[in-house]
């Protein structure tokens, strides 16, 4: 067989193995076990289970549920799928300061354990959305690396 | 001829890097939630796009020379994943300092990171095999068939955020962006482009003299 033509079959083996790998990636059940984070009726579906391991949490900061203590660092939310009206929600404790954008309504990953009742979170991480949008009037964003500075005054 | 394109291409890539800089960070509004922070998105958006060239690049070049057996196609791969590698740096690193501020963390097993990062040592490890090799057309021909077969994950990157729940956000589009900030991300595209092609060019020049002279080298140890 000749050089050329033994190229020629390795370029299609190589192609077909990656494409092979592909389409298992993508369209195989590989998609079911890579979960990087549930949502929380994720969470409430997989009961017992999904208690005491150490999950990743995904969702929304519930609007006025934010306790933050910045004496003793303790932050406490509620998150779930929707910022506001009534849909599952667990409420989350952490201690530390949390990511400069957090606040109300914003998306976080939070990482930690539930018992059922509580989820306490180890890392709190902000979500940012795809979106960018420009201040409008009268909002400085450069203020929001000061409001961490004025909560300690 | 080759020269003035050489010249050319650097002028345009440099030109391009210079306006989109200062366009970015003086004449782009800040973000109204990130502040100043979102800026590095110009050099971390135009840092993906043309890895993805890049690597884009070596699969087609990979193919080309199995098939056709030039040595000028196996140069193009090797250059495009050496200039792939670099931009794929610059993606981890600017998208790092980006998370720090942002998400809280500095890295996360998120699906985007981690498939990114899989890209990144998969090159390296492409082109750890081409320095392994010293035969020059099996070191081509294994080569290309591993520039093939790890293409395979670089779909796997760009679907990632859709595929799977993940911390890093989807692609954005001008509709998901202040129209302020969609030029000077296009302008900083259009000078990554133009640097790939110049650093891809450069490289493959440089190769080529590279297997010429191990030709007269040969040659002239040649007993005969």
């Amino acid at each position: 067989m000749s050089t050329r033509k033994y190229s020629r079959i390795a370029a299609l083996c190589a192609l077909g193995t990656a494409s092979a790998l592909l389409a298992y990636l993508l369209l195989g059940d590989v998609e079911k076990n890579l979960v990087y984070y549930w949502d929380v009726p994720e969470l409430l579906a997989h009961g017992d289970a999904g208690k005491g391991a150490v999950v990743r949490l995904g969702g929304l900061v519930r609007k006025g549920s934010v306790v933050w203590q910045p004496e003793t660092l303790n932050l406490a939310f509620s998150m779930g799928n929707a910022a506001e009206g009534d849909v599952p929600h667990v409420r989350v404790q952490s201690h530390g300061t949390p990511p400069q954008m957090f606040q109300e309504g914003m998306g976080v990953v939070v990482e930690g354990s539930f018992n059922g009742e509580i989820f306490a979170a180890s890392r709190v991480m902000v979500k940012h959305s795809n979106e960018y949008r420009a201040p409008v009037d009268g909002q400085r964003p450069q203020d929001l690396y000061k409001t961490l500075a004025k909560d300690q005054d | 001829m080759g020269r003035f394109l050489d010249l050319g291409l650097f002028i345009i890539a440099s030109g391009l890097l210079l306006l989109g800089s200062i366009w970015g960070l003086w004449i782009a509004p800040p973000e109204a939630m990130m502040g100043d922070v979102y800026r590095i998105m110009f050099v971390h958006v135009p840092s993906a796009w043309a890895a993805l060239m890049a690597y884009t690049t070596c699969l087609v070049a990979s193919v080309i020379y199995l098939f056709s057996g030039k040595s000028g196609a196996d140069h193009v791969a090797a250059a495009s994943a050496e200039v792939g590698l670099v931009f794929n740096a610059l993606l981890l690193i600017t998208g790092s300092l980006w998370g720090r501020p942002t998400w809280g963390v500095w890295w996360t097993w998120d699906p985007r990171l981690t498939t990114a990062a899989i890209m990144f040592f998969a090159y390296a490890g492409y082109l750890a095999l081409r320095g392994a090799i010293d035969d020059d057309r099996r070191r081509s021909t294994w080569c290309a068939v591993v520039g093939i077969i790890i293409y395979a994950d670089i779909p796997i990157v760009w679907f990632s955020v859709k595929m799977w729940n993940s911390l890093h956000q989807l692609q954005s589009s001008p509709k998901t962006m202040d129209p302020a900030m969609v030029t000077p991300l296009r302008i900083g595209a259009f000078a990554f482009l133009f640097a790939f092609l110049w650093l891809v060019r450069r490289r493959v020049v440089a190769l080529r003299l590279r297997a010429q002279n191990d030709i007269l080298m040969m040659n002239e140890g040649d007993p005969r």
